[in-house]
């Protein structure tokens, strides 16, 4: 204390000193960047981690600039995107890149989920990483349904009316759940009220929160690797994993490949196709909402179609409603489901990578009937690939035990 | 080449490829940031709702005034009678600016002895100079307390006379602002645009 | 690194997005496509002309200014006003129908939707079908009916140009039920166009229409190129700073 007394007003040891001894900043940026060591031999599965972190930016900058011009009232919401869309300078620009935002989120975190499980990230000590990650994603959910509704397009209104009726199915507490959650008898200006305050303050505000421990949480532990082997095993003389380089420059300077590259299809989509042919932005939202007339053909979102079939295979609306919150569900006990000795798929047999296979097949698949109208064909297929999705997670402890796995060497595996 | 040449050649290569990068990304968020700092100017709606506005002047009476909002901003038209012209020159030695001179308060047009395109209309923003209250108008000729008549802003008591002009010794620092103007027709003043003016 | 198989997949995702700016088409009927091309001006001032004259007395865009218009199409002011606009004053003003929705709701038992956006939410190939599939149908009290939009209120405005004419079905019996095959159209009477001047009017409309949609389309597309010129020159400097910073890794 008498230390920093004396030294008030006049900083010795320069600028960075003054402040250190205030703020543990340079602690900080070695702890997190340039003495956090992450395996040498990540391949390309690691960037999604910092491209979903570079999507949530995106997310933040351009929704912060819309909500200066958006107006959550039913009369006007609609109004106010086109208004945004051709009045405001350059407000196109920002709406394509909010809404191509909000789809590439789901991509690059459903692309981050299947490097987990790709490599067994969720395996000890790695378990509370993966539970605040699926806290990160059903956030995530929330947010981007309670933003879908803001442009009150056709597809807004009667996609958040059938989700918001799911809720109704609920025995007992049902109906007077939905109408909280609406605040009306059905969906109106003040359902659209607040969920604008849900989308630009209260999910926002959670989703940064849990980033941020889902970050700190990542660095106690240290990150995985290709080969699931724990670096911190192998330890030189100075302290430092062996096969551990430092995040900063190591890991950021390819990081930065990473996210150009990214940026150049994320570019593409918002310049080029910012419909995506009508997945990013679906053709019936271009119809201000209609209480009188729901589109023939209704789908929520591509990102939660995977779910969406699964509640639709169910021919009851109770028993539909739990197996679709089960699906949500389920992946947060994979630490858990998941008994094989080894993390990696590099060194486990093939019944797991053949169940992998098929989960991802069947997850494309369920992705796409539903987006596809209810009929027999594929509601059967529905039910059949739902019932794939649930015997990958049930049987897991299962399969997992028998599988053959392969010996783990003690170093990670890279060529330089 | 023996190591440290190739040492040195890296350190250089590097030094100047992180410099190249850095500033490659710089330039990249700064074209990036223009079109969010360009979405905060007036919207296109703005542009359109603050378009010109006319006024008709044909029933304005000598010594009457009218109040009219053009951009959302209080504009005051005064017809002035020939005793309120009369005066006019009277209080210059009191007057900030009686000359104006400071360009930004007025066009080149009405940069005038009366402020105006035609002496009798006066047209200029009520606005005070100070911190942008409306100032009120009082065109009762008091001799004893020296005032020619002209406008009062009740805030922080800033005086101007008949054509707008700041007296000496308050707080507003320049005279009110005349809004471009013209006459479409001798009863019609069109606020918000000059073009082919004065 | 395999850089063959790199280019390759880049190209299959070019592909990919090219392939996705189109219309996802999913009704069943067979939509012949518009083909309208979106950089021909002229076609595009044919188009606003069109819109003008046969669609603005009932149908509004109510979010396009006609300024915005005005310089897209290459128009002087006097033009703009000359030519485009009947129902508004100022060239800053949005295009709004000149009958009153409410008259309209009354006389033909929808409002007429505002035609802003339609071409984002039906696609072209529909509008273009739409105009071009009207038919005798005493049944209806418009005296009409459509082939893409069976019931719709809206009546033949365009039978001066067109005509009138008969659609003609075949009935087929299949699995137990029959069903109605559109075979063609049938010319009743003569309209002061004929079949392929009146094709390049809706085309020209429909160019317009689909050009009001995103008025920002051409400029965005322009955009994009320089943005993604910008990143593959980022992209090799980024890529070589990688390749240095690693030599210590390996």
């Amino acid at each position: 204390m008498a230390r920093i007394e004396a030294e008030v007003g006049k900083p010795q040891g320069g600028f960075m000193k003054w402040i250190d001894d205030r703020f543990p900043f340079t602690e900080t940026m070695k702890y997190h960047a340039t003495e956090y060591y992450a395996s040498k031999n990540f391949n390309w599965w690691y960037i999604f981690g910092v491209l979903a972190f570079v999507v949530l930016a995106i997310q933040l900058v351009t929704g912060i600039f819309l909500t200066m011009n958006y107006k959550p009232a039913a009369a006007e919401a609609f109004a106010s995107v086109e208004y945004i869309m051709r009045d405001v300078e350059w407000g196109w620009l920002i709406r394509y890149m909010h809404s191509t935002g909000a789809s590439f989120f789901f991509i690059v975190v459903y692309l981050h989920m299947f490097r987990a499980m790709l490599y067994g990230s969720y395996k000890k000590p790695r378990e509370l990483i993966w539970i605040i990650g699926m806290m990160i994603f059903f956030v995530l959910m929330a947010e981007g349904f309670a933003g879908y509704l803001l442009p009150w397009g056709q597809m807004s209104y009667w996609g958040a009316q059938v989700i918001i009726s799911l809720f109704g199915a609920i025995p007992g507490i049902g109906e007077g759940l939905v109408e909280i959650i609406r605040g009306d008898y059905s969906i109106s200006d003040i359902t659209l009220n607040r969920f604008f305050a849900l989308h630009v303050i209260v999910l926002p505000l959670a989703l940064i929160g849990l980033v941020f421990v889902h970050i700190v949480a990542l660095h106690e532990v240290g990150s995985n690797n290709p080969d699931g082997v724990e670096l911190k095993e192998q330890k030189g003389a100075d302290g430092v994993p062996l096969d551990g380089i430092a995040f900063h420059p190591y890991h950021t300077s390819k990081d930065l490949v990473g996210i150009i590259v990214f940026l150049m299809i994320f570019s593409s989509v918002v310049f080029f196709a910012p419909d995506m042919g009508g997945y990013f932005l679906e053709h019936a939202n271009f119809e201000p909402a209609n209480l009188t007339a729901t589109p023939e053909h209704i789908a929520p979102v591509w990102y939660f179609t995977p779910f969406y079939a699964i509640l639709r295979a169910v021919p009851d609306k109770l028993w539909g409603f739990i197996l679709f919150v089960l699906a949500v569900l389920l992946p947060v006990f994979l630490p858990w489901l998941d008994r094989a000795r080894v993390k990696s798929i590099r060194y486990r047999g093939w019944i797991y990578k053949s169940a992998l296979a098929i989960f991802v097949v069947t997850f494309l698949v369920l992705g796409w009937l539903g987006t596809m109208p209810a009929e027999d064909i594929y509601v059967l297929a529905a039910r059949i690939f739902s019932a794939i999705y649930f015997a990958f997670f049930l049987l897991m402890p299962y399969y997992t035990t028998i599988d053959k796995t392969k010996p783990v060497p003690d170093r990670v595996v890279y060529h330089g | 080449m023996n190591e440290d040449d190739v040492d040195r050649i890296d350190r250089n290569r590097r030094h100047f490829l992180t410099v190249a990068t850095a500033v490659t990304g710089v330039v990249g968020v700064g074209f990036a940031a223009i079109p969010f700092l360009s979405s905060l100017k007036p919207s296109a709606r703005a542009q359109a709702l603050g378009a010109p506005v006319e006024v008709p002047i044909g029933s304005l009476q000598p010594g009457e005034m009218i109040r009219v909002l053009w951009r959302g901003r209080l504009v005051f038209v005064l017809r002035r009678s020939e005793e309120m012209l009369a005066r006019l020159p009277e209080s210059l030695a009191d007057l900030r600016d009686p000359d104006s001179e400071v360009i930004e308060q007025q066009p080149d047009y009405t940069a005038n002895e009366t402020r105006s395109v035609n002496p009798e209309f006066l047209v200029v923003e009520g606005s005070c100079t100070h911190l942008g209250c409306a100032p009120l108008e009082d065109f009762e000729v008091r001799p004893a307390e020296n005032w020619g008549g002209g406008f009062f802003c009740p805030c922080h008591g800033s005086k101007f006379d008949l054509a707008g002009r700041v007296y000496k010794g308050v707080p507003a620092p320049t005279n009110l602002r005349v809004p471009p103007h013209r006459f479409v027709r001798d009863d019609l003043i069109l606020i918000g645009q000059d073009t082919g003016a004065a | 690194m395999d850089r063959l198989k790199v280019l390759r997949r880049v190209a299959a995702v070019a592909v990919l997005f090219v392939a996705a700016e189109g219309f996802a088409s999913g009704s069943g009927a067979e939509l012949q496509p518009a083909n309208i091309d979106p950089g021909n001006i002229s076609s595009l001032q044919r188009g606003a002309r069109n819109f003008m004259n046969y669609c603005s007395g009932c149908h509004s865009a109510q979010y396009v200014r006609y300024n915005t218009i005005g310089k897209y199409l290459e128009l002087s002011e006097e033009q703009l006003v000359d030519n485009l606009m009947f129902n508004a004053e100022k060239t800053f003003d949005t295009i709004q129908a000149s009958m009153p929705a409410d008259d309209a709701a009354r006389w033909y038992g929808t409002a007429p939707p505002d035609l802003s956006l339609m071409a984002r939410a039906k696609g072209s190939d529909y509008i273009y079908n739409f105009l071009k599939g009207f038919y005798l149908d005493p049944d209806s009290p418009t005296g009409v009916d459509n082939l893409v939009l069976e019931g719709t209120s809206m009546p033949h405005v365009l039978w001066e140009l067109q005509g009138f004419q008969n659609a003609v079905f075949s009935e087929h019996t299949a699995d137990g039920g029959t069903a109605h095959e559109f075979d063609g159209m049938e010319q009743v009477t003569t309209g002061m166009l004929d079949a392929e001047d009146y094709d390049e009017f809706v085309r020209d409309t429909v160019n317009f229409l689909a050009y009001i949609a995103e008025p920002i389309r051409s400029e965005r597309r322009k955009l994009g190129v320089w943005v993604l010129m910008y990143l593959i020159v980022f992209l090799v400097i980024a890529a070589m700073l990688k390749k240095q910073i690693w030599k210590d890794v390996n």
